[in-house]
């Protein structure tokens, strides 16, 4: 029988692991012969799954409109032209557009649901869970500073397999001044649960990026829910002030929060 | 013109060139999106077949972008080499796969024979060619470039090291760069993405990175990769070893990104001019990728492989040090999984390297892509058999900055010990100087007291 070998550690640390507390930036790993340990290879392992997980997460509908019913804004169920997320990640164009039977329900709506200042949109985007997580806390946070404001919005909208260019489309059928849509962000491997927040004034089919305003990295351990709604609505108000949002709209949020306190 | 295939009397026309070389194209999901793709499977090799008797000449006479529209096609026939070109003048592309597979085509004639193609007959070819092909026709080719060291020798791999850091932290980068050498990494470049694209931050950055090489006597360049117009507003101000750009292959998807044909002449006259190169005067390092014509609405009807292989002919033109094709990062959407993106990666690799070009790849995908580390694996296994010049070197192969992944340090000394590839020969002098490598390649376990873990950034 061979002999059983010397119960040895191969894995050769690194002697610079003090640099780690410079950046978040996997340095310092060590390594068996050339190979990265097993410990940081489930550790990747791990954060990427939960990023495909986030990936294929679907908006929890039943808990969205449970959650949703106390703001007596009242909530539509839309849903993007990608059928399914297979063809959400391959076609952009089909989430940015209605499906007809979506469409039929914005066309059918009571006109004194229409013409509000802002259509606030909720769409899964590359992260669903973000959205699950997200919604509540910061619509508890945004809709009272709105009705300070005195900006009047329309019944929330959720909208599956959305991008947010599906905005252009619900606003335009709302004939709402504005759009916000709050959407999943790409998860990264540092943070699949990002939310996104991305503010168009005159919504209308075919706005490209350059005419909006965003907001990223919206969770708790980034930017908080009460910074964020405020952010929100200080654009919104700008936006109405200048009559435009994207590259003309500039974000002064935070020296106008320093001017005030 | 249009061109025809019958199968089992089934006829197949194809309107005119551009639209054969996108049916002729191996399925990938942005020729889907775009709506240039085969419709069917049949018609995809009807289309391959067709374009196997198109001859080189055709290339000349029909341009895929009209003359008068496009400058990058009038730079592509107005740089065409006759002379070069004249050994295969007589080929189809069918025939010009068969002689480059050839014992024929060796390395001393395919460099010879660089000046003399034109992208589209290069991405027509490569549309006609197996993985196999692919490799084995990129391994003939030698593209070997210089600045401060030697890149791209038969035998050898590189890496950018790429030590980006969320808020440019000269610290946190640092951290990073300190990480990448003393794991053999940084031969190509030392590469930041900055955050913010602010001349002030990257002149900032690249007085660090300078004053970190010339402190440790390194034999390697820095680029911090911003804009252009920032490098240039900068040149005279900050010590710019080579200048960065992302280019296409269309006029109009240059024009999405700011440049155009004179701003890029304009910037490798600058850097020219700076004189930095200590052994030679490669100065350009550009960056590509499939999809960005379509991502930009600049396609002009092109499929994405064959934009890709035009935006070659825009490197070439400033004999640069570096050209990357960032492959995967780009989206599901332009290449949805991971056999999608190998393939892409293999061709852009293969085409760049016949038209003469220094080609490295960044092995990557992001996280709503079908692919992962498996498949990352594959894919620098594959590139390193193809004699791929260079690959990126990421801590962890986690890009904290641009939220995706690549390949590591670590992935990188997989590669050069499976294959027995080395560094380039300066850099690998002085990692032996340095004690991070010993004569044999092999990585030595490094003290505390190495000096560059007594290096701080200021």
């Amino acid at each position: 029988m061979n002999k059983e070998l010397p119960h040895r550690n191969p894995i050769q640390e690194d002697p610079w692991s003090s640099l780690k507390a410079f950046t978040t930036a996997r340095i310092a790993l060590g390594r068996t012969g050339t190979a990265i340990p097993l410990r940081e290879v489930l550790s990747f392992k791990l954060a990427h799954a939960h990023a495909r997980d986030a990936v294929y997460s679907k908006l929890d509908i039943t808990l969205l409109m449970e959650q949703l019913q106390p703001f007596h804004t009242g909530t539509l169920l839309l849903h993007s032209s990608a059928a399914d997320r297979q063809e959400y990640l391959q076609r952009p164009d089909k989430g940015r557009r209605l499906d007809a039977e979506s469409i039929k329900t914005l066309r059918t709506l009571p006109a004194a649901l229409l013409q509000k200042d802002v259509a606030i949109i909720i769409a899964d985007g590359l992260s669903a869970t973000a959205m699950n997580i997200h919604t509540l806390p910061l619509l508890t946070q945004l809709l009272p500073m709105l009705k300070t404001a005195g900006i009047s919005a329309g019944p929330i909208c959720l909208a599956e397999q959305g991008r947010v260019a599906i905005g252009d489309e619900i606003g335009e059928l709302l004939k709402t001044k504005m759009t916000i849509v709050l959407i999943g962000e790409r998860p990264g491997l540092s943070a699949a649960d990002s939310m996104g927040a991305y503010l168009t004034f005159n919504p209308r089919i075919g706005n490209t990026d350059e005419s909006r305003n965003c907001i990223s990295n919206i969770r708790r351990e980034g930017l908080q829910y009460a910074p964020a709604a405020g952010k929100i609505c200080y654009l919104l108000q700008e936006a109405i002030k200048l009559q435009l949002s994207g590259v003309g709209l500039k974000d002064n949020y935070e020296e106008t929060r320093q001017l005030k306190s | 013109m249009a061109y025809q295939h019958t199968i089992q009397h089934k006829t197949y026309t194809f309107a005119d060139l551009r639209t054969l070389l996108a049916k002729a194209t191996p399925f990938r999901s942005g020729d889907a999106l775009s709506g240039l793709a085969a419709d069917s499977y049949e018609e995809r090799v009807a289309a391959q077949m067709t374009l196997a008797d198109v001859p080189l000449k055709t290339f000349l006479q029909e341009a895929i972008i009209p003359y008068e529209k496009d400058e990058i096609t009038r730079l592509i026939i107005d740089t065409h080499n006759q002379t070069a070109f004249a050994p295969i003048s007589h080929f189809t592309v069918g025939e010009l796969r068969d002689w480059l597979l050839s014992d024929e085509a060796d390395t001393l004639t395919l460099q010879g024979l660089s000046p003399g193609l034109t992208p589209e007959m290069v991405a027509a070819v490569s549309k006609l060619m197996r993985n196999q092909d692919l490799i084995s026709v990129a391994q003939k080719c030698e593209v070997v470039t210089r600045f401060r060291n030697t890149i791209g020798l038969k035998g050898h791999l590189s890496v950018r090291l790429q030590p980006n850091h969320n808020t440019d932290d000269p610290k946190g980068i640092a951290a990073s760069i300190i990480d990448g050498l003393l794991y053999g990494s940084g031969d190509a470049v030392i590469g930041i993405n900055p955050a913010t694209d602010s001349p002030q931050a990257v002149v900032q950055l690249l007085h660090m990175l300078d004053q970190l090489r010339t402190q440790f006597d390194i034999p390697t360049q820095s680029c911090i990769l911003c804009h252009v117009t920032t490098a240039m507003e900068i040149i005279q101000r900050a010590p710019v070893d080579l200048v960065f750009q992302s280019i296409g292959g269309t006029e109009k998807t240059n024009s999405s990104f700011g440049i155009h044909l004179a701003l890029l002449e304009e910037a490798h006259e600058a850097a020219l001019s700076l004189k930095r190169g200590t052994i030679g005067n490669n100065v350009m390092y550009f960056e590509t990728g499939q999809g960005s014509a379509l991502s930009a609405n600049a396609h002009e009807g092109v499929d994405q492989q064959t934009c890709e292989v035009r935006s070659y002919a825009v490197a070439r033109q400033f004999s640069p040090l570096l050209v990357n094709t960032v492959v995967g990062f780009i989206g599901p959407e332009y290449l949805f999984d991971g056999k999608q993106i190998i393939r892409a990666a293999l061709e852009d690799h293969c085409c760049g390297k016949l038209l003469g070009l220094p080609m490295g790849v960044d092995i990557c995908y992001t996280n709503h892509a079908e692919a992962d580390q498996d498949d990352m694996d594959n894919l620098l296994t594959l590139l390193g058999v193809a004699g791929c010049n260079f690959i990126m070197g990421v801590p962890g192969a986690d890009d904290i900055m641009l939220n995706y992944q690549s390949t590591s340090f670590h992935d990188a000394l997989y590669a050069r010990k499976v294959l027995g590839l080395k560094a380039a020969p300066e850099f690998e002098a002085w990692l032996q100087r340095q004690g991070i490598m010993n004569n044999k390649g092999q990585l030595q376990q490094v003290g505390k007291a190495h000096q560059l873990l007594g290096y701080s950034a200021g």
